[in-house]
């Protein structure tokens, strides 16, 4: 029986990945509606919709399961931009424990903290306990990193984990993979994962069934955004590789503190909001340092990133919110997409 | 008491440079770049400058003028600084000449180098 039920769904996959629809197609698809958008990935086929009040509070409906993306905390911050970056995480957490479906766990997408202190991450512990899911998976960021090689990061955050934090984990028949490209970083170069995070990447991947769906998550992005301010993986040509294979391959990133999304083929590329402090889209400023956005303005461009999944769909469906609650007719600032 | 162990460091190696260039009378004004003590200023995610020239014997002293952490480390491991915070500083006497290239371990894109001659 079950068999005969994966064969149905590879047929599915193959059936959908040849109706005609090409990349262009998809890309029409992709309506933005500012502070988030909402979309459906089936075996390669997204289906968008606005997001609004009414999709936000239906999303967790039916799903599977779900589970919430937060990013760039960045605890220890104290800077004009976000003078007070605990009371944000803070804020996330809350809107994480009053949404309608109790999502399954929490995936943290790395610079939990500022400068690696104990005290910025025992900041962030402090916090965090208050969440409604308890279970909460974590990838270093640069800033986790900075003194001891991400020693300290992995005690508290990493046990169990290979190499300097990688690992791999099933939830209801999707494939999670946690990917550290902030570790052993060259000069002149971008975010790198190294051979030996590779090698297992490609082993931990082999064997698994291409209608698997696999979620790759990683601080810095996996794809190419700006090479100018370093955004981009050096290496990540190399990991996508091995997940062509798949019919579902959904990618998620932190990094660059603003939502961004890209879908090649049948992987869906996308970056959360921080919940610290915004930066810039690439290019628009001298640096990728903090932006400085007024004070009533703050919550609008940090937030969270909720994923829904469908089993029956095999689909993923995310939906980014910003902190502050706004009327949708007036989001049009909040998100910037890929396209910029 | 970072900034206080830099400062008396940086005198220190001042009093030391004084005494190698009272002890070497060959060395003129002319021959070499003047300044025995440098400044890079880092800023907007830029050594500024990239490349510095500064004679054997000086102390160049890294500044971080951002909002976020860099760091000042050489690709060949002759020198590491502590992750600077903003306004924190790093300085490193050269007592070799050559050229010594840099970047920060936090954003490799961050390049400089000091040429020590």
């Amino acid at each position: 029986m079950p068999n005969k039920k994966q064969d149905f769904i590879d047929q599915k996959l193959q059936d959908l990945n040849n109706d005609g629809v090409d990349r262009r197609g998809f890309l029409k698809c992709m309506a933005w509606a500012g502070t988030g958008l909402v979309w459906t990935m089936s075996g390669g086929i997204p289906v968008s919709r606005a997001f609004a009040k009414t999709a936000d509070r239906s999303a967790g409906k039916g799903a599977d399961f779900t589970f919430v993306q937060i990013s760039d905390s960045h605890i220890g911050f104290n800077k004009p931009a976000n003078p007070d970056v605990t009371a944000t995480l803070q804020t996330a957490i809350n809107k994480i424990n009053a949404m309608p479906h109790k999502p399954d766990f929490i995936i943290h997408t790395g610079d939990l903290s500022q400068l690696s202190k104990p005290s910025e991450f025992d900041a962030l512990d402090q916090v965090l306990k208050g969440a409604s899911p308890k279970q909460v998976y974590y990838v270093p960021g640069e800033h986790d990193m900075l003194s001891d090689n991400g020693e300290q990061f992995l005690q508290r955050y990493g046990k169990g984990t290979k190499g300097s934090g990688w690992y791999s984990f099933d939830q209801k028949g999707v494939h999670f993979v946690g990917l550290v490209n902030v570790a052993n970083l060259k000069a002149g170069g971008m975010g790198s994962l190294g051979h030996e995070q590779l090698e297992w990447l490609e082993d931990d991947l082999k064997g698994r069934s291409a209608s698997t769906p696999i979620v790759l998550f990683a601080h810095i992005p996996l794809w190419t955004i700006y090479p100018d301010w370093g955004w981009g993986t050096d290496d990540s040509e190399q990991a996508l590789s091995y997940v062509k294979r798949f019919g579902s391959v959904t990618v998620l990133n932190g990094h660059i503190h603003q939502i961004m999304q890209k879908v090649e083929g049948k992987v869906s590329f996308h970056t959360a909001m921080s919940t610290a402090f915004p930066q810039p889209a690439p290019g628009t400023a001298p640096s990728a340092g903090p932006m400085k956005v007024p004070a009533d303005q703050l919550q609008r461009v940090l937030g969270i990133t909720d994923v829904n999944y469908l089993v029956s769909g095999r689909s993923l469906a995310i939906v980014d919110s910003p902190l502050g609650e706004s009327d949708p007719s007036s989001a049009g600032s909040g998100g910037s997409t890929g396209g910029r | 008491m970072k900034r206080v162990w830099v400062g008396s460091f940086t005198a220190s190696v001042v009093i030391a440079i004084a005494m190698l260039i009272a002890g070497s009378p060959s060395v003129t004004a002319s021959d070499q770049p003047s300044a025995a003590a440098a400044e890079v200023k880092i800023d907007n995610f830029v050594f500024g400058p990239q490349t510095i020239t500064v004679p054997v014997g000086a102390t160049v002293t890294w500044t971080n003028k951002d909002d976020i952490p860099h760091t000042s480390v050489s690709t060949e491991g002759v020198f590491k600084s502590k992750v600077m915070d903003t306004d924190e500083k790093f300085s490193y006497t050269f007592t070799k000449a050559g050229t010594y290239s840099y970047y920060c371990t936090i954003h490799p894109k961050m390049t400089g180098k000091v040429v020590v001659q």
